[in-house]
């Protein structure tokens, strides 16, 4: 299970990473959301993965899972939305004011033919 | 108290009264000046008789004491006798640039940085604490920048401003690193403290690199070789400044700092040589160099740099007479250098140029200039009635007699004669070309020098007789305070006379003379002194080539950096984070923990493989937006579905509340932006991005990877434990959240404001006009808005359910919000946003500031009851239907959360919600609307 998890991480990372260095704006903020995912399964895992042990206290039960980070990572996720929407608000902004989605703000001068997307 | 006023006194009231008067014409400007100048003088003449006496004056005021920097004067006699140069030459410096300045200059400007500068000067002589010499120091450096670029419109003065800034800024540098090494060396930076710790310092292995930065600092600043390029181009300041900081005062400040710390320094074999090596090196050097300068300024300052060498060369020697005479020439160089700069300035004033070689004949028009010229110029070659006649032989006598110098011993004397007689070579020069050689092309006929120009300079050039004649009667008391300042009491009975009997300094002095008139006499008549060229400074230079160089390599770089590209910069940054998170990887390489891994259960591994399904997918299909959308939305609901399984319900349902309001506010956005997303990264581009992102998931993959097959070691027993009798709540992760973490989750929610409230004022302007469309995402939106009228009474019950068992069962403010946010935003989507809002007029700002407040306000009641800020009290009162409810003062902090989050989530999505899309989108850009 740690390995999955481990390696989940990682592929959601990198593919956010990827998202991220987009020039477009939407893409970018797709990666940025996506990232956020990542860290916070990241920190949520540094408390280990602990099945059927929720902490919430009963008498009688002795294995629980760690709070802590996951109290962390609760206003981490309500944040990251809080995020989220700031740069989504951020990009419309731009493409309003510039009639560009780019990133920089303005449409690129392509320097070599761009390969065939989907 | 008296010397913070002496320095204090030009800074503020010379400072601002020079700002204040200049509308009132040069004189009222010049006054403001004098005044301040002149009270500091009465002051500190005040003082004179005591410390004449031997007395010696220590005020410290703490300041940062932990850093050791405090507020820490000494009065000595070497102090003394700066502190009268500055205040007395600066007295005469601002009377005579009252004339010389143009109506055109900015007088009040000039004056305010004359008397900042003196100020600093002033710290630099009266500081006992190393690391305020050294804040006075810079202070010097950077008033020389201003005053020597003072004529902005020149660029010989801007290059000279910054040369000047460069080597004595890097060379303040250089000392403030010597310092911090002594300071830390004797755990002190006051002067006293380290000259009693001077065995501990002097022994200590890092002493010799602490002594060349101190050297490299005080040989900056005295303009030594092979520093010393940097005064000749400071010649492009006005004279009075040339007159003032470059041959008085700053440029002493270097031999100022070594005599200060000779008790510390002296009697060192590396300083010794180090000091007089360099010391005569540059007094030879200067002396000969500045024979062939046509430019009066020019001669002058390689004159000074010559005579600087010369006076480091006797600080360097060990012995107690030359340190004498050290201190004696500072002040004779600074009398009759700055009277021949004044009188340089009067020449280019009247006569229009201060080339020598167009000069000439001026003792006509000019008599009295040419007699004060001659007095100061013969100070300066050394002849008999003058003052720099004593001071030269001492010199003489010092140079003949060292001892212990090896290799120096032979040279010093035939090098201290062949300078001697170049310094005549030089001053001869002065006075032949300007005011008795033939003219040559002169600008204009040279007109008169008001009267009160010359005033300065003449009584400078009285100083110089008044010295030269009777040194004991003017000068010796306060030499003699300022040698004891530096080499203590040991002091040998010594006599400072015009008249010392026929001795070998007196054949030397005369041998300069009589060699010195005759090499002029070869230069002017055999060689044609008037064609030579000026070879290249090669210091200069250097200088330029290493500046040009920096600033070209800077340039480089930042340009390739910042090419204005955020993907660029995306990438450094995150490859600079790689390289940080792959640096411990390296040193301690990747091993697994020593706990077995659990075998993957395989609906986790259906899930798993879902969401690489979701995040790679949506890679693959980020250009078609809503699909990307689509898949990323799986990665979230994979990451709830993870955060149930591993025992986080809380996060569980926070994780699907968001991940459904993302979805939303991205699809939102989408019908706002263009799409699809045009192909447009190069195949290098990819591959560069695709390095940086596999590199990125593989480090956290390790990462992750190392720390899940070790041992936990976790504060979490506190909470468990705790949670009951100290917050009240079952629930250990809502307990955190709202009572032992609360203050962190008060700072979140207003976080969480702020960045609602941004969003909506990035879209302010962007609201109400223009095509706008309420996304429905339903075929039918009749269907969908009876649907979500039926859902919102079930969903708000939903969301009151987890609010109030949130201590206790999973749920809480945050989770609560969310929930009710969504069904209330399915009301506004199924009704249509637009609509809605106008009928309800909710400002939902309020809610999230209403929130923040209720939250606070709870926190505050219990510093009200003397408890600390957000302790919470307990109450478990049983309710019909809902059972135990946990009511806890906490609840009104979540209750506020809840209030704030739900209130953050509305804005938004209705901010978003209500802009219209860009009036040039085409239908098809929109068509995710219909």
């Amino acid at each position: 299970m740690e390995l999955i998890m481990a390696v989940g991480i990682g592929i959601v990372t990198a593919c956010a990473v990827y998202l991220l260095l987009r020039g477009r704006t939407f893409p970018m903020v797709l990666g940025l959301s996506m990232l956020s995912t990542a860290g916070n399964l990241f920190i949520f895992s540094m408390g280990r993965l602990r099945p059927g042990a929720p902490p919430i206290v009963a008498a009688g039960t002795e294995s629980y899972a760690d709070p802590v980070p996951q109290a962390l990572v609760l206003t981490a996720i309500v944040i990251g939305f809080g995020m989220t929407g700031f740069v989504m608000a951020l990009a419309v902004r731009m493409y309003h004011q510039t009639g560009s989605d780019h990133v920089d703000g303005f449409e690129p001068v392509p320097e070599r033919r761009p390969e065939q997307g989907p | 108290m008296t010397l913070p006023i002496i320095i204090l006194l030009p800074l503020l009231a010379g400072t601002a009264a020079t700002l204040l008067l200049r509308h009132r014409g040069f004189s009222a400007a010049a006054w403001a000046a004098a005044l301040p100048t002149a009270a500091s003088l009465a002051l500190l003449a005040d003082q004179a008789p005591g410390i004449l006496a031997g007395e010696q004056f220590l005020r410290t005021w703490r300041w940062l004491p932990d850093h050791g920097l405090n507020f820490s004067f000494r009065l000595d006699g070497l102090g003394l006798m700066f502190g009268f140069l500055i205040l007395g030459i600066g007295l005469l410096v601002i009377l005579y640039a009252r004339y010389y300045l143009s109506p055109h200059d900015r007088i009040g400007r000039f004056y305010a940085l004359l008397m900042l500068f003196m100020s600093a000067m002033l710290g630099i002589v009266f500081s006992e604490n190393a690391l305020l010499l050294l804040m006075f120091w810079e202070l010097t450096s950077l008033s020389s920048f201003l005053l020597i670029g003072f004529w902005t419109h020149s660029p010989l003065a801007r290059q000279g401003a910054r040369m000047a800034f460069a080597v004595t800024g890097g060379g303040g540098l250089a000392l403030l690193a010597g310092i911090l090494i002594i300071g830390n060396i004797a755990g002190s930076f006051e002067l006293s403290a380290w000259f009693t710790a001077r065995e501990t310092i002097r022994n200590h292995p890092h002493f010799n690199v602490a002594l060349g930065l101190v050297l490299v600092g005080a040989f900056t600043k005295s303009a030594q070789f092979p520093f010393h390029f940097w005064l000749p181009a400071a010649m492009a300041a006005p004279t009075p400044v040339s007159a003032y900081l470059h041959s008085a005062t700053m440029v002493k400040a270097g031999v100022f700092l070594l005599a200060r710390l000779y008790p510390l320094l002296g009697g060192n074999l590396v300083f010794e040589y180090v000091t007089t090596t360099v010391g005569l090196t540059t007094m030879v050097f200067g002396a000969y160099v500045a024979m062939f300068r046509h430019d009066l300024k020019g001669l002058l300052a390689y004159s000074t740099i010559s005579h600087l060498g010369l006076i480091m060369f006797l600080l360097g020697l060990d012995t107690s007479m030359s340190s004498l005479a050290a201190v004696f020439h500072v002040g004779n160089h600074a009398t009759f250098k700055a009277s021949l700069f004044m009188a340089a300035g009067i020449i280019d004033h009247e006569c229009g140029t201060r080339d020598m070689r167009r000069l000439g004949n001026l003792w006509r028009q000019m008599p009295q200039t040419t007699v004060l010229a001659i007095v100061a110029a013969s100070a300066m070659a050394g002849v008999p009635l003058f003052n720099g006649f004593l001071s030269k032989e001492m010199f003489f006598a010092e140079a003949l007699d060292l001892h212990d110098l090896l290799l120096l011993e032979d040279i010093a004397p035939v090098a201290v004669m062949l300078g001697s007689m170049f310094s005549v070579a030089y001053s001869v020069r002065f006075i032949h070309d300007v005011f008795f050689d033939k003219p040559y092309n002169l600008p204009h006929q040279p007109h008169k020098p008001p009267r009160y120009m010359k005033v300065p300079a003449e009584i400078l050039a009285v100083v110089c007789i008044a010295v030269g004649v009777l040194p004991g009667y003017t000068v010796v008391p306060f030499v003699d305070a300022a040698a004891r300042a530096v080499v203590g009491d040991d002091l040998p009975a010594y006599r400072i006379a015009l008249w010392n009997g026929f001795s070998p300094p007196l054949v030397m002095s005369a041998i300069a003379l009589g060699g010195g008139s005759v090499i002029y006499w070869l230069l002017r008549h055999r060689y044609d002194l008037h064609l030579h060229v000026p070879a290249h400074y090669t210091g200069r230079l250097l200088f330029q080539h290493a500046y040009d160089g920096f600033i070209g390599v800077a340039g480089r770089l930042t340009n390739w950096m910042e090419n204005g590209s955020l993907q660029r910069y995306l990438a450094l940054v995150i490859a600079v984070f790689l390289g940080l998170g792959a640096w411990p990887f390296m040193e301690y390489g990747l091993d697994m923990g020593e706990v077995m891994p659990s075998t993957p259960a395989p609906p986790g591994v259906i899930v798993w493989g879902a969401a690489m399904v979701g995040a790679l997918g949506a890679v693959r299909f980020h250009h078609t937006r809503v699909v990307a959308v689509v898949l990323a939305g799986v990665v979230g609901l994979a990451a709830s579905i993870a955060f149930a399984y591993f025992s986080a319900p809380d996060l569980s349902l926070t994780q699907l509340a968001v991940e459904v309001v993302t979805t939303l506010l991205l699809l939102m956005a989408l019908a706002l932006l263009p799409h699809p997303t045009p192909p447009e990264s190069t195949r290098r581009r990819k591959a560069r991005d695709g390095a940086l992102a596999v590199a990125a998931g593989a480090g956290v993959a390790m990462l992750s990877w190392a720390v899940l097959t070790r041992d936990q070691e976790s504060i979490a027993w506190f909470f468990l434990e705790n949670s009951l009798p100290l917050g009240g709540g079952h629930n250990v992760v809502n307990v955190l959240l709202v009572d032992f973490r609360g203050f962190d989750t008060f700072g979140e929610i207003i976080v969480l404001g702020i960045a609602a409230m941004c969003t909506w004022m990035l879209l302010d302007g962007l609201r109400g006009e223009g095509p706008v469309e309420t996304p429905s995402f339903a075929a039918n939106r009749m269907i969908f808005a009876v649907a979500a009228r039926v859902l919102l009474a079930f969903a708000l019950l939903v969301a009151l359910h987890m609010f109030l068992l949130g201590h206790d069962l999973p749920g809480g403010g945050f989770v609560a919000g969310l929930i009710a946010a969504l069904a209330l935003i399915m009301q506004y989507m199924g009704e249509g946003l637009r609509r809605m809002l106008a009928h309800v007029r909710i400002d939902f700002r309020l809610w999230i500031g209403g929130g923040v407040v209720i939250a606070g306000l709870t926190g505050l009641a219990s510093v009200v009851a003397g408890l600390p800020f957000l302790t919470s009290g307990t109450l478990h009162p049983v309710v019909p239907l809902l059972g135990e409810i946990p009511l806890v003062s906490a609840m009104g902090f979540d209750l506020g959360v809840f209030i704030a989050v739900l209130g953050t989530t509305l804005l938004t999505l209705t901010s978003l919600g209500q802009v219209h899309r860009k009036p040039s989108m085409t239908e098809e850009d929109g068509q995710w609307n219909s």
